[in-house]
């Protein structure tokens, strides 16, 4: 299963957000998208879902146009993991990751007990299943990305595509979804997802997409192309890329020349 | 259990047996009696009748209630959030005011509230550029308050003494003139678009968590919403038709089934249309035998429903949040 997205415009009806984006996404792969806030990440994401309509360019899967694969071929394919919201009615756990298997399921269908046995394998993998029969409403942000993403994995598509999946979650909360979703890449799943940390990306990226203002300003290997240059660029702050002891790279702000004077 | 002990209760004083005696003649199981019995006219033209209207009102708005509450995403919907009941009173004030027979004032109110709706629809989809379900709920408003306007003018030139009162009667609702002809018109169109809503019923579940996501979980938002909206109208204009506008039950009986048994649609569904059946057999006996005189329904859907209402608001558990 391959994605590849080739000199991609993309944008609202009438309201062009961005164009010449290219990224190809294969299993065990991890792309992530770097970019300041309104740059056109979710909006990207929304064209590769086949939510909004292309302005131009090609996205293909496997070869075949996405605007040619029905709704039911595509969400087996890719699947979405939102941003952590709330709906407004209280679901449980279970039957929200439940609703992941649809696309496996004929149109008037409801879920079989196989489709109920890989859902309770989904809160397992994830190691939520204590929390099955819970509110998904009443649950903290951590706890209900952790559900999107189980419901992306009962989902069954060997393509993910992730917002910002460690918005709005405390430091350990981070840690955690980030750590799932290297181990979804290392099961085989490709994972495209986006985040405001580059941190994030140079810890478990594969490679890495870096956009402003809805265009490409690098794409590549992460260890090339995060360089400092790109972020500062993107950012449009001053930002150094330390190597730790061990080879790990982290982005920081520069120690400001007055407080060193200070 | 309901039904069979609203059918002994009633204005005309009947005991069990004899009731039990009535349809055992009725089936044939007991010989009948050289005359018809009162008991029997009573019976099966007025109160049978009258029960299974209020189980396929109570039902019906039940349903559409549920249905329109998970589409539009949003607890406090109910069924004429679109204009049916607009429509549909505009349509019944109209015949009323042309002094038309019931069969044909009947035919008005349904053909208006579907037609309000479709006006409605077709409207909401030349705006472009918005969410799909905000401009629909707004829509709906804007044409429901309209049909309201043109309804105020009909009665404010109907006949005071003859028309108006028939005009307000029909708007708060009543069963007192259902008869069995009114069922064989309406139950045929509710149980045909209750089909596709339960042929649909976990579809359901994923509207009601928004278009993008129902789309990335492989369902198709637009033609989903089409079906459920044209089910849930049809449904709500047929037993809007021979029993005016009852309001309160879409609304509140969804609720409280979601309360029961949570807001997954598949048992949602069942349960609310079997509350609401029961909670409208109930009001409609009181509506009956409170007074003598015939109580409208919406009024007494109104002093029940909203005590109940604000008491689920304020007690602890949530249907929504």
């Amino acid at each position: 299963m391959k994605l590849a997205a080739g000199d991609l415009a993309f944008g609202y009806r009438d309201f062009p957000v961005g164009a010449g984006v290219s990224l190809t996404l294969e299993p065990g792969e991890i792309l992530c998208l770097l970019g300041p806030n309104g740059c056109g990440k979710t909006t990207l994401f929304k064209t590769l879902l086949g939510l909004i309509e292309r302005h131009g360019g090609t996205i293909e899967i496997d070869g075949h146009d996405l605007r040619t694969l029905p709704r039911e071929q595509l969400a087996r394919s890719l699947a979405y993991v939102p941003q952590a919201h709330a709906p407004v009615f209280p679901y449980t756990v279970f039957d929200m990751v439940l609703m992941g298997r649809t696309a496996h399921r004929g149109l008037f269908a409801s879920p079989t007990s196989q489709d109920r046995s890989l859902t309770a394998a989904a809160l397992a993998r994830l190691g939520i299943e204590g929390l099955a029969q819970r509110e998904y409403t009443r649950l903290s942000g951590g706890q209900r990305q952790l559900t999107l993403i189980a419901r992306a994995l009962a989902q069954d598509a060997p393509l993910i595509v992730l917002d910002e999946p460690t918005a709005s979650l405390d430091f350990g909360n981070q840690l955690v979804v980030l750590d799932q979703v290297r181990r979804l890449a290392r099961d085989g799943k490709g994972i495209v997802m986006s985040t405001h940390d580059p941190d994030h990306a140079m810890s478990c990226g594969t490679s890495v997409l870096a956009m402003k203002d809805g265009r490409t300003i690098a794409s590549g290997d992460v260890r090339e192309t995060l360089t400092a240059a790109v972020l500062s660029e993107i950012y449009d702050v001053e930002v150094e890329v330390v190597e730790m002891p061990g080879g790990r790279r982290v982005c920081i702000a520069p120690a400001k020349a007055e407080a060193v004077e200070g | 259990m309901l039904a069979a002990v609203a059918t002994t209760i009633g204005p005309f004083e009947t005991s069990g047996r004899q009731v039990l005696a009535a349809f055992g003649r009725y089936f044939g199981l007991v010989p009948q009696t050289a005359e018809p019995a009162t008991i029997d006219t009573v019976l099966f033209s007025i109160r049978v009748p009258r029960v299974i209207a209020a189980l396929l009102v109570g039902a019906a708005l039940s349903a559409a209630g549920s249905v329109y509450q998970g589409l539009f995403r949003n607890p406090l919907v109910s069924p004429d959030i679109l204009g049916v009941s607009a429509g549909a009173g505009l349509g019944a004030a109209l015949g009323i005011f042309l002094s038309l027979p019931i069969i044909a004032i009947q035919g008005l109110a349904f053909v208006f509230g579907l037609g309000t709706v479709a006006l409605v629809y077709v409207v909401a989809s030349m705006v472009r550029g918005h969410e799909p379900t905000l401009v629909l709920v707004l829509t709906g408003v804007v044409l429901g308050a309209l049909a309201g306007a043109c309804l105020s003018l009909l009665k404010i030139l109907a006949d005071p003494y003859d028309q108006l009162p028939a005009i307000t009667f029909w708007l708060l609702g009543s069963l007192a003139s259902v008869r069995a002809e009114d069922i064989w018109s309406a139950a045929p169109v509710v149980l045909l678009s209750l089909v596709p809503v339960v042929a649909l019923r976990w579809r359901m579940n994923l509207m009601s968590l928004g278009d993008e996501e129902a789309a990335s979980l492989g369902a198709d938002p637009k033609w989903l919403r089409l079906v459920f909206v044209t089910a849930a109208t049809l449904m709500t204009a047929a037993v809007v038709a021979i029993a005016g506008i009852v309001g309160w039950v879409g609304l509140v009986i969804p609720h409280v089934a979601r309360l029961m048994v949570g807001p997954n649609f598949s048992r949602l569904l069942p349960v609310a249309m079997i509350i609401g059946a029961g909670y409208m057999l109930v009001i409609d006996l009181l509506a009956r035998n409170l007074t003598t005189a015939e109580t409208p329904l919406g009024v007494l859907t109104a002093v029940v429903g909203a005590p109940v209402f604000i008491w689920l608001l304020a007690s602890g558990r949530r249907g929504w949040s």
